[in-house]
């Protein structure tokens, strides 16, 4: 199907809320070099709080150093509250694996 | 060890089929030995089920006919479902009827009603103890971003005590080891209790529940799946990776927090509680993963070992954005009644497997295992 019969992008990015970027479809990702960055599955979370251990990709430590999105984060959010960083704070729930 | 009654002999193929079933022999005749329950009971309700589950359908008779009798002493006398080891154990087997691989057993037993009536009445007694017992956290709007929010919230990392940083910094070889054994009753099926929901849902929560458990199984690569790649991880820290191989030895708790996932996804009204389960689930996985890895690196293990916890500092940051919004916000939208168990599931996630992780560490601090049974051998095979 050529792209003037479809009119769906080839990918769609979402900009999640206090997150990553989220990334379906088909792009290529290269490094500044211009070599291709291996993507081994599908969806991707490209990184944009700056503090991931895997840049490009999310690795979740957006939690720990409380990035916001948001110009004004609305009130009723407690994640405003007592944010510390780094490997000191963990989830309580232990997973290992979902 | 539970060992089928019948089989006396490898060539006695008559007396295993007569005591295990057809299925079950032909099981066995490929795998070479007699047909092996991995595990004992651990009261008189799991000790009837196994004992009815041993013969073939036909020939069950009165055993058959006293296991509801038997499951209700069992509930009536139960001071706490949710740490009963008889009842959680015999859940356990009755939806590894469903799984397959827990047990051998004559496949018939699968849809059998007396066991499903037994099924239905454990699960009318533990969900409602898993309703009085979990914190019901407020909800919030009926909006996708809001529920994500909201989940996002419940979940946020506390600066408390931790199983994973305990991992990270200090935890022993034969710790990390029964770590893994605790994990293994979960992760060796990691995604199916979820997956058993996808039928369950429509729509937008469908297409995200599929694009998680597709990446959570490997996105078409075997090799790749979850479940395999920690199976990966326990040979090469010696463990046997056999489903089944540790039941005996995890306490009651690590056997509900299965199957309070398996009720929730095999009870299509439960679809929301599924739903907040996984983004629960994959929202406090990553930064977890990241300092089990560590644990791992630390007693000098190489990827063979980490691959595992690794993969899921990368994947579950994708699945968290995934399951929040798109799952769990899409279902609360098309189906705003089910708000409630949404929030419901994936409390009940933090605190099942939040007292999992209490009880594992409660016994590491006074220097004892958090094992039901301790480990045999205390070592790793090899660093
Ligand atoms: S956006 Fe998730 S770690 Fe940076
Ligand atoms: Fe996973
Ligand atoms: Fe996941």
């Amino acid at each position: 199907m050529t792209s003037e019969q479809d009119p769906r992008p080839r990918a769609v990015i979402v900009a999640c809320t206090d997150g990553p970027l989220l990334v379906r479809g088909e792009i290529d990702l290269i490094s500044a070099s211009g070599e291709a960055i291996p993507r081994t599955r599908k969806t991707v979370a490209l990184c944009r709080c700056g503090v991931s251990t895997i840049k490009p990709f999310c690795d979740g430590s957006h939690k720990l150093v409380g990035f916001r999105t948001d110009p004004v984060p609305p009130a009723d959010r407690k994640r405003d509250e007592g944010i510390v960083t780094g490997e000191e704070a963990p989830p309580d729930a232990e997973r290992s694996g979902a | 060890m539970v060992v089928c009654a019948g089989s006396q002999g490898v060539d006695d193929a008559p007396v295993r089929a007569h005591c295990v079933g057809m299925n079950a022999f032909d099981w066995a005749r490929r795998s070479g030995g007699p047909p092996e329950i991995l595990f004992d009971a651990r009261g008189p309700l799991s000790a009837h089920l196994l004992d009815v589950l041993q013969r073939p359908v036909p020939e069950s008779g009165e055993m058959l006919a006293a296991l509801l009798p038997a499951t209700e002493i069992a509930l009536s006398q139960s001071v706490d479902v949710l740490r009963d080891d008889d009842i959680q154990l015999a859940l356990f087997i009755l939806y590894g009827l469903h799984y397959g691989q827990v047990l051998p057993a004559d496949e018939d037993w699968e849809w059998n009603p007396s066991l499903i009536t037994a099924r239905l009445a454990l699960e009318r007694e533990f969900e409602k103890r898993l309703r009085s017992c979990v914190p019901m956290p407020a909800l919030p709007e009926v909006d996708s971003d809001a529920v994500a929010g909201a989940l996002f919230d419940l979940t946020a990392p506390d600066p408390g005590p931790s199983l994973s940083r305990y991992a990270a910094k200090r935890a022993t070889p034969g710790q990390l080891l029964e770590f893994l054994v605790q994990r293994s009753i979960y992760t060796l099926k990691e995604a199916d209790p979820h997956s058993w929901a996808i039928p369950r849902l429509t729509g937008r929560a469908k297409a995200a529940m599929v694009e998680i458990q597709a990446d959570e199984y490997g996105g078409g690569l075997p090799e790749r799946m979850h479940s395999t790649i920690f199976a990966g991880t326990m040979r090469h820290v010696g463990l046997d990776d056999r489903y089944g191989a540790y039941v005996d030895n995890v306490p009651a708790l690590t056997l509900t927090s299965l199957n309070m996932m398996t009720m929730f996804g095999l009870n299509r009204r439960l679809r929301g509680a599924v739903a907040g389960h996984l983004a629960a689930f994959e929202m406090t996985s990553s930064i977890p993963n990241r300092l089990y890895g560590n644990g791992f690196r630390r007693l000098g293990y190489d990827t063979n070992v980490t691959w595992y916890f690794d993969e899921h500092v990368e994947a579950d940051a994708v699945h968290e954005q995934i399951a929040g919004r798109d799952l769990a916000g899409s279902l609360a939208e098309d189906e705003p009644q089910l708000l409630s168990d949404i929030m419901f599931g994936a409390s009940a996630c933090l605190t099942i497997d939040g007292w999992v992780a209490d009880d594992m560490l409660d016994a590491w601090s006074k220097g004892l295992s958090s094992l039901r049974v301790p480990l045999a051998v205390q070592s790793f095979a090899t660093a």
